[in-house]
Formats: C-alpha cells, structure tokens, sequence
C-alpha cells in the first residue's frame, strides 16, 4: 500500500469532519466553557463565576417551567404523532391513484416552511374569527381561546406539530409495512391468525426498527422546538408555552446573559445525550432486525 | 359496497383537515380587512382583492429575500455534494485507523440539535467577521451527518464484487467513485437534495440568528417581518405574503409529488 493509498481516506473525510469540529463539536466545548463565566457580550471581560449559573438555574421558578413544557410538549408530540401515523399507515396502506393523492395531502405540510405554518395557525387559531373555532362550532363546542389561554396554549403548540408531522411519518410507516415479506402474511393467514394477532405479532415487531427511527427523529426534533413558539407564542401566555431553545435564545439574544444561556444550553445537551444514549440502550437490545 | 362508500368519505375528510387550512389561507388573502372580521367566515371573498399581494410585496425587499434563500440553499447543496460523496465514501469502502473514532464524530454530531449551540456558533461566526454573509449562513451546513449516514448505507450495499471487477479493469478509485458508485446511488442522492434543498428554504431559525440587517436575510424572515410592518391582525396582507412562500413549493410538489416522495421516505426506510 502506497502512502498515498494511506493517507486518502483521511483527505476524503478531512472537509466534513472539520466542518463538523467547527461548527458542532467546538461550540459544544465553547458553550461548556462559557456556563462557567458571566457575560454579556458586549464588555471585553469575562468574569468567571463557577457553578453560580447552574444555580441560578436551578432556583429559577421560570427555567423550572421552561423544562416541565418542554418534556410535555414532547411527549405529547411524539406520542400523537407516532401513534396516529401507525394507524394511518395500516389504513391507507394500498396502491392506486386516490390512495396516492390522499398520502399527498396529508404530506403537504411536511415540506412547507414552518413560518408559513405559524403563520396560518395563528389565523387559524383566532380566537375570534378564527376557522377552527367555526369548525368545532359545527361540532356544538363553544369558542376557545387556543394560543391566546395558558391552559390550552401548549397542546395547540401540539396540535400543529402533529398536523405537519404525521403525513411524514405515515409515509414512513407505509414503506415500512410494505418491507414486510408477503409470505409472512400469507402464513399468519393460512394459521387463520385474527387481525390483532398478526398486528401484536407480526407487524408490530416488523416495524420496531421504523418505529425506533421516527421516535428517536421525532424526539429530537420535538426537543429543539424554536419557530412555532417565536412566532405563534412569543412564550406566552404567562410563560406557558416557554421552551428550552426559546428560552436559550431570549437570555442570549435579548438579555445578553451569554453565560446564563449557555448553562441553560448545557442542561439542555444533557438532557438529550443522555435520552438518546437511554434510547440506544434499550431499543439495540429489543429492536427486531431482520 | 356501504363499506367501501364510507371508507372513502373518512379518506376526503382525511383530505379536507389538510387542505382547508391552504383554501383558507388563499381565500383570507383575497378578502378586505373587513371582511376577515366576520364570524361565522365567509369563504369566498365579495370582490378579490389582489392588492393585497402587492401590499405584502412592499413591505421588503423581497427580491433580494428571494435571491438571499436560492444562494443560500443552493450553496449548502453545492458543498454538501462536495464533502458527503468522499466521506460516506471512505467510511463505507476503506479500512483506515481510527474510522470508528472519526465515524463517531459523525454520528455526535447527527444526534446534536443545531438548534442547541447557535450561541456559541453565532459568537464563533461573530469573531471570523463572517455575520450577515451568505458564507456565514452556508459554512456550518458545508457539510451533513444526515447525508454521509444515509449516503454510507447505500454504498455499503453495493456488492464487493462489482467494485472488484472495476478495479480488475484498472479503473482508478476516482473513476470507480465518479462513474460507478455515485449512479448506482443516485436515488439516495436524490432524496438528500431534495431534503437539504427544502430544509434550508424553509429555514427560519439560522439565518434569524445569524443576520442582523438585510444583506442576507432570506425569503422566510421577510414573510415574518410583515406581521411587524403591517400590524398583527392584517391577516389578508399577511396570509398573501404567506402565499407567495408556499406556492412555489406546493406547485413543486404538485408536478413531482412521487418523486419527492419516494424520495423523502426512501430515507427513511434504513
């Protein structure tokens, strides 16, 4: 092997990973190093101040919040999302020209721009002369306030996140169960297996490395939930719907406490490291793989 | 027979949660101001007016938004195609030391939010002077560990033999890569474009953070910003600007949905 043969591997990584220690692996370190200080950006001197962030932090009724709504808003968003896509996946899981422009339609949001989508929500969501107060109101329910009410800000949040998830994860779904061998079907039906059974176990265990695909997507992209909030919400009401980048972003931008935000941004990275090191964990040893 | 009949209007009501959000975006941006304000809402407007559009138009510079998202997006997809072809490469077909170790630099950085550090990206990108550019906006997405995750499965399906028989014929490793691999994943590539493509045209986040004037500001923020000009409950002007976002895009999507598509879910199979 020539030096030359040696070295070329490196050089075809080379740009990425330094792209990659740039602007990902350093800043982490950068961030780790600047929770440690006080700053506000604009003045020449740091001034280090230890844990005193953290503590902060900790004591802060606000980031308290901040952290309960983003694991519900999480939550709530991966459940709906991976659960209604399952089913309906399983439901329109057929070829043919109509089931094709109806798993067009519920896919359309998917490449639109989430400001767009904020946008028509928040219109959408008008207390007053909004549509989807005329559509519950053919159903017999009264007004709601939507975004506008601390109570039902967050799962309005929610509701758009599952409108523009779900045709992604559907599709998704659907090539998943379309992977799925034909014979085996053909076998749970010769075993005269019920409907529920073959889901239970056949497709169910089929799916699991899909499933564990758009949980882990889904989490991630839940965890880092920024436009919707800026533009719908603001936070509010009374720090309802107050997440963690929104939060980062607001101590950064506005408040310039860089060190503030960046111990805030730290929690935050332990939080999902340590998810995802959980969820690779336990999923490797259950996760069905053919 | 009744079963069938059924099935199908759940599917159109299925249709409907979908795409009545889009005609009533469409019919607010043809209404008066009045006229928004009425409940229960009229669908169709008395008299479109179209002025609403260019209302919409006049609260920026929307030509250079405009030209500021097609540099952007296209300058991340050129680079990308530059850095993710060598690397998913190397790490699917090479043997080399410490490939698990750089691998693993790939894969921390597929599982990092870039939302998460955007405040030490911006004062990084604040020091090289490189704010309010469009390198500025392109560099930190030169490269992506999404592409060389999904480009490496697909040149490690490739079989060992075909590459085998190329390199008995003296193809060099550059013609092998060039002229054998990359056709063989063109699918793979395609779905990256398109994701990387659309991804970054819709992106709000990045260049809200990392602009501080309009020299590079894209089509998304303009769209934003009207809702400052205009007030908040102009919901006609507003939801015209929106309109003038979205179209190109559902239009796309409309001539090429089975592609883009499969395209997109092809990703996500493995």
């Amino acid at each position: 092997m020539t030096a030359w043969e040696k070295l070329r591997p490196y050089g075809m990584v080379a740009p990425s990973i330094i792209i990659f220690s740039m602007f990902f692996i350093y800043p982490i370190f950068y961030m780790i190093y600047l929770s440690f200080y006080d700053w506000n950006f604009v003045s020449p001197d740091k001034t280090f101040v230890g844990l005193q962030n953290f503590k902060d932090l900790l004591t802060d009724e606000d980031f308290r919040q901040v952290l309960s709504n983003t694991t519900l808003y999480t939550l709530m968003t991966v459940a709906l999302t991976t659960g209604l896509s399952l089913f309906l996946a399983l439901w329109l899981n057929r070829k043919g020209v109509f089931h094709a422009f109806v798993q067009g339609a519920i896919f359309s949001p998917h490449i639109i721009s989430l400001v767009s989508i904020s946008l028509l929500w928040s219109w959408l969501m008008d207390p007053e002369y909004g549509l989807l107060n005329w559509v519950i109101g053919l159903f017999g329910f009264e007004k709601m306030q939507w975004l506008s009410h601390p109570e039902t800000s967050l799962v309005s949040l929610v509701i758009v996140a599952v409108w523009k998830g779900i045709g992604y994860n559907t599709l998704v779904f659907i090539a998943g169960l379309q992977s799925i061998p034909a014979d085996i079907y053909e076998a749970a039906a010769l075993d005269q297996s019920k409907p529920w059974t073959t889901f239970r176990r056949i497709i169910l265990p089929m799916l699991s490395p899909t499933i564990f695909f758009l949980v882990i997507i889904n989490m991630i992209g839940s965890f880092q939930v920024f436009e919707t909030i800026a533009i719908m919400t603001q936070g509010g009401p009374v720090n309802s719907t107050n997440t963690l980048v929104y939060y980062i972003y607001e101590n950064g931008f506005r408040f310039f406490k860089i060190g503030y935000a960046s111990a805030a941004g730290v929690i935050l990275l332990a939080i999902v490291g340590l998810l995802t090191i959980v969820y690779f964990r336990l999923l490797s040893s259950r996760v069905h793989y053919r | 027979m009744a079963l069938r009949v059924l099935n199908v209007l759940c599917l159109l009501l299925l249709v409907l949660v979908f795409a009545m959000p889009f005609g009533w975006m469409l019919s607010t941006s043809l209404k008066t101001l009045p006229e928004t304000m009425i409940f229960p809402p009229a669908w169709i407007p008395k008299q479109p007016v179209w002025e609403n559009y260019a209302e919409a138009w006049k609260t920026g510079p929307f030509l250079k938004y405009f030209m500021n998202s097609f540099i952007v997006a296209i300058g991340i997809l050129i680079c990308q195609a530059l850095t993710i072809i060598p690397a998913a490469y190397a790490f699917a077909r090479y043997k080399f030391a410490g490939s698990n170790l750089l691998f693993g630099v790939v894969m921390v950085t597929l599982m990092i939010p870039a939302q998460l550090i955007f405040l030490p990206v911006y004062l990084e990108l604040s020091a090289l002077k490189l704010l309010n550019t469009h390198l500025g906006l392109i560099l930190p997405f030169a490269s992506s560990a999404f592409g060389i995750f999904l480009l490496r499965q697909g040149f490690m399906q490739v079989p060992e033999e075909l590459i085998e028989a190329a390199r008995l014929d003296q193809a060099s490793e550059w013609k092998i890569i060039v002229r054998l691999m990359v056709p063989l994943v063109k699918p793979v590539l395609v779905t990256f474009a398109l994701f990387s493509f659309i991804a970054h045209w819709n992106d709000y986040f990045w260049p809200l953070v990392m602009t501080t004037n309009e020299t590079a500001r894209t089509l998304p923020l303009g769209i934003a910003k009207i809702r400052e000009v205009e007030g908040v409950a102009t919901w006609n002007v507003l939801m015209a600007g929106n309109l003038i976002l979205v179209a190109p895009i559902l239009v796309a999507f409309f001539f090429s949905q089975r592609h883009i598509i499969r395209a997109f879910v092809y990703s996500g199979v493995k």
